[in-house]
């Protein structure tokens, strides 16, 4: 098909020039080009932030929501039609912070949706706070004195509520990441890429040297099934790993609703079964 | 004995004694001997213990309203009598078990020894057949008629607890016979109108079935009372009716989940009380925003904050009516009782979707945990239309309209793409800065209010149309203003009630201005919809009735206070 058919008609993109997110797009329709998802299958839903805006500059069906809520409406945008390819992006103030109750129950709820994560450890769009994954001494306009707060761990959280796939990606190493986007993508169940990716205009401190750095990739004797090796390796900070943590096939949230992956009807096909609601009033008689 | 129209029974005890039983069996019981009835409770905020207590309602002709009196009470544990002291007088009978309530001196309660019948059966836990053999005594209904219902009622139960609990309601029933007979204690009355093909279900029921029948096929819930009651039974049914029904984590994520179910061509709705629903007017604002339809169910209880959670009032209108930033058309609708609360909650998927806006149906906890007989619902009678269309190539969500009703596609349906957005967008969905478009569509939006008001439910006049004297309520309020009209009796009342408080249809004004005194009644405070009356229509209410202590109106106040504020100049 070709990475065209994903050129939105907006060109007025606002994010800085040199942003990492300009490279998750690339990567991310080079993903879904090789993958063979349509845009009229595809549904991206996001909150609020510079990632957020992602789906506008990617020709596909959108659902841009409310900052931290993309999770609960891509659940049921899923549940409502699982013909459909739902994928939940936006930033680590989004997913992390605003919405931080929802990440949880949303990996113990395992929708069969991909969430990816832009990972930048600091806020862009209102200019530069701390994140809920900025490091401890991290100095901004608010955060004076440095970042005094634990920085949250979203690898070793999913490990820990057991979800189905966990991975972390770095937008500096496009055929990796594109490895591992494809692979969050056709896993069938709720699949995590938290994908760092540098602020080249608020965050001085982690930037594509630093990265580069401080990452390095789990070999391929790794291996994934291992849930306590998998947090082991999630709790490492001094060089952050990357790659698939963990992968744990289950049941989806549409399997436990009674719907078999495939056979189910979407919701906007389904008829009242009147006889049945009328046998049931008239059991109130 | 006195033929009387109506018989009130109440009930009384701890929390898991039984209460519910009886009242379940005795709601049966007079509706297969064919009698109109009612059934309302108040409880305490607590799993076990406290007292709790159940009014039954046995008439002649259909009623649907709390009344203070208590014709027949039976206690159940020795607070029941200090909780209902102030209801009781010389004319209440009292039937109770002397050893286990301690009656005080003054108060005289007719010993039956429900426990020590049901232990010489075999177990205490058939005392409540024995008490409710007993009131079936006293009202000298068939025998035949209550060991058949025992049958039916314990049907799933083993034959020996069938066989136990009919010699119970026998012995219990012997008893009540023999007080009548001797014309100590017995109750009079015949049905005036047939039951037979009437429905007995609660306001939560209603709810639940209509949502149903307005084709809901998603339910998102966070559970908290008196709201979880729809989210419980849509649970209950969701694997016979293939719908998704799910328990969230925070409201938040309910409202959320809702409209994201609508996006792809479900039609949701969420259930609430009026703290979840708060959490929720973020949701509402994007639902504004995104032309999302959506339905939210609010059982209202009294606030502020936690409040009293087992308890009912009207007080949060004025929190629906503004809920969520920025602004955007809605649709609030109150059903006056449980019929309407099954057609307008009908009635609610199908306003959301054809006019693509957040209904809001507005009940509490009175209507919810109250239930009556009322004629079969009928599917037919709100008309379900989904307005889903198939989108084109070239299809654009936000497509400038007269009306401002955009053609609504959905994902996966059609060869066009499909884009919403919380920020202000262009045609198909896309962020836009430009505040030329911004108020093209924000005028968009606001159109809608004219189509929707012009569908508006009219207010209902009730009683006289001669009227001097207007008593407006709204919601729940409507059978007890009813059944007070009709004792009150005077020809220049009347009152005006409103299933649909927002927006208000235009017509209501012209009964305002026939009136020479208009009387407020709401079950709050600061009497919030006379306050969107005065905004809508410049009607000033200075004679008001409000009440705001948790309970319903009785009927008895109802009476004495609109007496009262008709007369006053």
């Amino acid at each position: 098909m070709g990475v065209e058919l994903y050129r939105s008609e907006v060109t007025d993109i606002s994010w800085c020039p040199g942003c990492g997110n300009f490279g998750i797009l690339k990567l991310l329709k080079e993903t879904l080009d090789e993958l063979n998802i349509k845009p009229e299958e595809l549904v991206m839903v996001s909150g609020i932030g510079q990632a957020a805006k992602t789906p506008h500059y990617l020709r596909c069906n959108f659902f841009n929501g409310l900052h931290g809520r993309a999770l609960p409406a891509a659940t049921a945008i899923k549940a409502a039609n699982p013909t459909l390819t739902v994928i939940a992006e936006s930033g680590d103030g989004d997913m992390y912070g605003e919405g931080g109750n929802h990440f949880m129950h949303t990996i113990r709820r395992n929708p069969n949706i991909t969430n990816i994560v832009h990972n930048n450890m600091v806020y862009g769009l209102t200019k530069g706070q701390a994140s809920p994954t900025s490091e401890r001494g991290f100095k901004t306009p608010v955060q004076l004195y440095g970042v005094v707060n634990e920085p949250f761990n979203p690898i070793a959280v999913a490990i820990a509520l057991d979800a189905s796939f966990v991975a972390r990606a770095y937008v500096g190493d496009g055929a990796q990441t594109k490895a591992i986007l494809k692979q969050a993508i056709t896993h069938r169940g709720y699949a995590l890429v938290d994908l760092l990716q540098p602020c080249v205009t608020f965050n001085k401190h982690n930037t594509y040297q630093w990265f580069r750095e401080h990452t390095y990739y789990l070999k391929d004797d790794y291996d994934p099934t291992n849930r306590v090796e998998a947090f082991a390796r999630a709790l490492e900070t001094e060089r952050l790993p990357l790659g698939v943590f963990y992968i744990h096939p289950k049941a989806t949230f549409e399997d436990n609703l009674g719907m078999e992956d495939g056979q189910a009807e979407p919701l906007f096909r389904w008829k009242l079964d009147r006889a049945k609601l009328m046998e049931m009033i008239t059991t109130k008689q | 004995m006195e033929k009387s129209e109506a018989v009130s029974i109440v009930l009384c005890g701890e929390a898991g004694q039984g209460i519910q039983t009886i009242e379940a069996f005795l709601i049966r019981l007079f509706k297969s001997a064919g009698y109109p009835i009612f059934a309302t409770k108040e409880y305490m905020s607590r799993i076990r213990g406290g007292s709790n207590s159940t009014e039954i309602r046995v008439s002649s002709r259909p009623v649907a309203a709390f009344v203070e009196r208590m014709d027949l009470l039976i206690p159940l544990d020795p607070d029941a009598l200090g909780h209902l002291e102030n209801r009781i007088t010389p004319d209440t009978i009292i039937l109770g078990e002397v050893e286990k309530i301690s009656p005080p001196e003054h108060i005289s309660v007719i010993d039956v020894p429900f426990s020590k019948i049901a232990a010489e059966i075999g177990n205490p836990i058939y005392a409540n057949s024995v008490a409710s053999g007993v009131v079936a005594g006293l009202f000298g209904l068939d025998l035949s008629l209550v060991t058949e219902q025992i049958q039916e009622f314990f049907g799933a139960k083993s034959s020996e607890i069938i066989q136990k609990n009919k010699e119970a309601a026998t012995k219990g029933f012997q008893l009540g016979k023999e007080l009548r007979d001797t014309g100590r204690v017995g109750f009079e009355i015949s049905p005036e109108s047939t039951v037979s093909d009437d429905i007995v279900v609660s306001g939560a029921e209603a709810i639940s079935l209509g949502a149903l029948a307005g084709g809901c096929n998603f339910i998102a819930a966070y559970p908290m009372s008196p709201g979880t009651g729809p989210l419980t039974i849509l649970s209950q049914h969701a694997r016979d009716f293939s719908i998704v029904a799910e328990q969230v984590e925070d409201e938040i994520s309910a409202v959320n989940m809702a409209i994201g179910a609508w996006y792809a061509g479900a039609r949701a709705m969420v259930t609430t009380s009026g703290g979840g629903f708060a959490l929720m007017t973020e949701g509402i604002s994007l639902a504004g925003m995104i032309e999302s339809p959506l339905v939210v169910h609010i059982a209202q209880r009294p606030g502020p904050a936690t409040g009293l959670p087992t308890r009912t009032e009207q007080g949060d209108l004025d929190l629906v009516l503004y809920a969520g930033h920025g602004e955007f058309p809605r649709i609030i609708l109150a059903p006056g009782n449980i019929s309407e609360a099954f057609y307008l909650m009908q009635k609610a998927f199908q306003l959301a979707d054809e006019f693509q806006v957040p209904v809001f149906v507005l009940t509490d906890q009175f209507l919810v945990d109250t239930y009556y007989n009322v004629p079969m619902f009928e599917l037919d009678r709100v008309a379900v239309k989904p307005r889903i269309v198939e989108t084109t190539a070239d299809y654009r969500r936000y497509v400038l309209t007269p009306d401002g009703i955009s053609p609504r596609g959905i994902p996966g349906y059609g060869s066009g793409l499909v884009g919403v957005d919380s920020d202000e967008h262009d045609e198909t969905g896309h962020i836009t800065e430009d505040l030329e478009l911004r108020v093209q569509m924000q005028q968009k939006r606001m159109r809608k209010m004219e189509a929707i008001r012009a569908v508006a439910e009219k207010p209902r006049l009730v009683s006289s149309t001669d009227y001097k004297v207007l008593v407006v309520g709204w919601g729940t309020t409507l059978e007890v203003l009813k059944e007070a009209l009709t004792v009150i009796n005077r020809p220049e009342i009347a009152c005006l009630h409103f299933s649909q408080v927002y927006p208000l249809a235009p017509e209501a004004a012209d009964y305002f201005k026939r009136a020479e005194k208009i009387i407020l009644v709401e079950n709050n405070a600061t009497g919030q919809f006379g306050k969107l009356l005065h905004t809508t229509f410049g009607v000033s209410i200075d004679r008001r009735i409000l009440k705001y202590n948790g309970m319903p109106f009785s009927v008895e106040e109802l009476v004495s206070q609109i007496v009262t504020k008709m007369t006053e100049e």
